[in-house]
């Protein structure tokens, strides 16, 4: 066997395994933009540019959430305010206000499925304001502040502390 | 025989039967059925059910503002077996069935990984797949059974929000290699491309050793109501997981703390504490023959089956009580079992005539033993139970009525 065989085998072999893992998945994949995200967390990734205030938020709020959420976001069945202090009650009324653990998810949750049936349709400063009216109506942000990015992850919810993660429990166990 | 209320060997069933059965056919040889003779209809391009057998989904239940944000369930008491056909698996819907267009549609690897890239559905038909089959049970089931009261209700009505079919798909951990995921993130969140946008947060160790991109259910491509043109499958998970209409999956650290598996899909106790994750459906079996809102005929012998899964691992074993739970005996677990695979349990039952209380209580892999009703709402918040797994009872009158009943 020629050296320049002999190379060629030795080759041939270094490159086996990248090549039978290359054999077996079909690559089929387009590349895409690296910033996108599925989902809004605490850490506020994927927050857009922008903000909103409670009083700009009422507008949004009147116009697209009122008829099913009511007045003060107090329709049952469909509340979004009140309940502090019943989660250990014979009658617990979970809201936003009463159970929510992280207000990031208001913004994650409005933004891609408010309001019913015209979906997608707020802008991301229409988000942040309706945002900071739905704490405001939870007694959490008063009527002259408003929310952008940081403002929004810095809110501390009154039930933060109140769930307790079983999978991580479970994992470590 | 007597300690178990009529509850009997396997062997005495089929001994049994057998004089009936000669009987007859016997009588049936005597008659000339229009069907004995000329020619039946021809072929069809896609079948549909005998003409004689009604099927339908039950308890289809929508927002009163919203009416495609609801629920439908099986009709548990009318199928035999394990699997579920497609057009009778249970439907949850938050914001109705999008109808999508596969050429249109992508699913997107983000996040935290080296290659962010998306595939198209043809992509994905290429790819190297698994067949499972695997239960789907929606973390609400059988809430009906954690009310104060107990609904006269069916089978189906009470527990169809459960399904079982076999799936198939492309493992998730091989387009999340493809895509050169950070070995140190640790959770994901799946979104659905329906209006809601449905997305949950998963834990990447779940998700490595055996979700799935499936993209047919029972042999066909995914029904619009189950995902097409393709869906998450967290095997053992509540349903809520197994993200229909999958669209992206984006690798992270942490949970994104959505609005499902927050103010939702979370478990909150009498002591207004709440348990977050609890991802796995508990061990769990439901009779389905004889089950609510049946009669039985006469007195004789009857198979009690049912069935019975969980989101822990096999179902190792299945006992019945014909007396409320005073008595036990074990029934035949006659399907194959498997992880999250649901099994059919058959049992022979003579039935005196007398009133009776038939349950049924499984056990599985990993040890846990299904619990009472009362066992299971010990530390539950009133009202808003899910997970629920307690045994279900149907009680038998003397008139032959079955209803269901809290002991």
């Amino acid at each position: 066997m020629s050296f320049c065989s002999q190379l060629a085998v030795l080759f041939f072999m270094l490159q086996l395994p990248s090549v039978m893992a290359d054999a077996l998945a079909p690559q089929l994949g387009k590349p895409i933009s690296t910033d996108l995200v599925a989902g809004i967390g605490p850490d506020g990734q994927g927050l857009p540019r922008g903000a909103g205030s409670v009083s700009e938020g009422r507008i949004v709020y009147e116009a697209h959430c009122l008829v099913c959420h009511g007045p003060e976001g107090k329709m049952p069945g469909n509340a979004l305010a009140g309940g502090r202090g019943s989660l250990a009650t014979d009658r617990p009324n979970k809201t936003v206000g009463s159970y929510w653990p992280y207000a990031t998810t208001l913004f994650d949750y409005i933004n891609r499925a408010m309001p019913y049936g015209n979906e997608k349709l707020l802008s991301a400063n229409e988000v942040y304001g309706v945002s900071a009216y739905v704490l405001f109506l939870n007694g959490i942000l008063d009527d002259d502040e408003s929310l952008d990015a940081n403002a929004l992850r810095a809110v501390v919810m009154p039930n933060r502390e109140g769930f307790q993660n079983v999978y991580s429990v479970k994992s470590s166990d | 025989m007597q300690r178990s209320n009529g509850l009997l060997d396997r062997r005495a069933f089929l001994v049994g039967s057998a004089g009936l059965v000669s009987a007859t056919v016997l009588a049936g040889t005597q008659t000339k059925e229009p069907w004995r003779s000329g020619p039946g209809q021809p072929m069809s391009a896609y079948g549909s059910p005998s003409p004689y057998v009604s099927l339908k989904r039950l308890q289809i239940t929508g927002h009163p503002l919203a009416p495609e944000a609801g629920a439908s369930s099986t009709p548990l008491e009318r199928l035999n077996g394990t699997l579920t056909p497609n057009s009778l698996h249970f439907e949850r819907h938050h914001s109705g069935i999008p109808n999508i267009d596969p050429s249109r549609h992508r699913l997107q690897i983000i996040g935290r990984v080296e290659r962010p890239q998306s595939f198209g559905y043809e992509d994905l038909l290429r790819y190297p797949m698994v067949s499972r089959i695997l239960f789907i049970e929606c973390s609400g089931n059988s809430y009906a059974n954690t009310l104060p009261q107990a609904l006269d209700k069916t089978a189906g009505e009470l527990n169809g929000l459960f399904s079982c079919a076999e799936w198939t798909g492309i493992p998730l951990r091989l387009l999340l290699e493809e895509a050169g995921f950070d070995p140190k993130s640790d959770w994901l969140v799946a979104e659905g491309a329906d209006a809601a946008g449905m997305n949950r947060s998963v834990p990447l160790d779940l998700a490595l050793e055996d979700a799935m991109v499936a993209l047919f259910q029972n042999g066909e491509p995914l029904r619009g109501e189950q995902g097409f043109p393709m869906r998450l499958l967290v095997p053992g998970c509540e349903g809520n997981l197994s993200i229909k209409w999958l669209r992206s999956v984006e690798v992270r650290k942490g949970p994104a703390h959505t609005r499902e598996e927050t103010s939702k899909y979370t478990d909150l106790f009498k002591n207004g504490r709440a348990d977050q994750f609890s991802l796995r459906m508990d061990v769990k079996s439901v009779i389905t023959n004889p089950s609510g809102q049946m009669g039985l005929p006469n007195h004789g012998v009857y198979e009690v089956s049912g069935l019975a899964w969980s989101g822990h691992g096999s179902i190792d074993s299945v006992d019945v009580s014909a007396d409320g739970g005073s008595s036990w005996r074990r029934a035949e677990i006659q399907s194959q079992p498997g992880p999250y695979r649901p099994v059919r349990f058959r049992i022979p039952w003579r039935w005196t005539g007398q009133p009776a209380v038939l349950q049924s209580r499984a056990s599985d892999s990993a040890g846990h033993q299904q619990p009472t009703r009362a066992e299971a709402l010990t530390n539950s918040a009133p009202g808003l139970t899910y997970h629920y797994n307690g045994i279900q009872s149907w009680q038998v009158a003397q008139s032959g009525r079955v209803s269901n009943v809290f002991l």
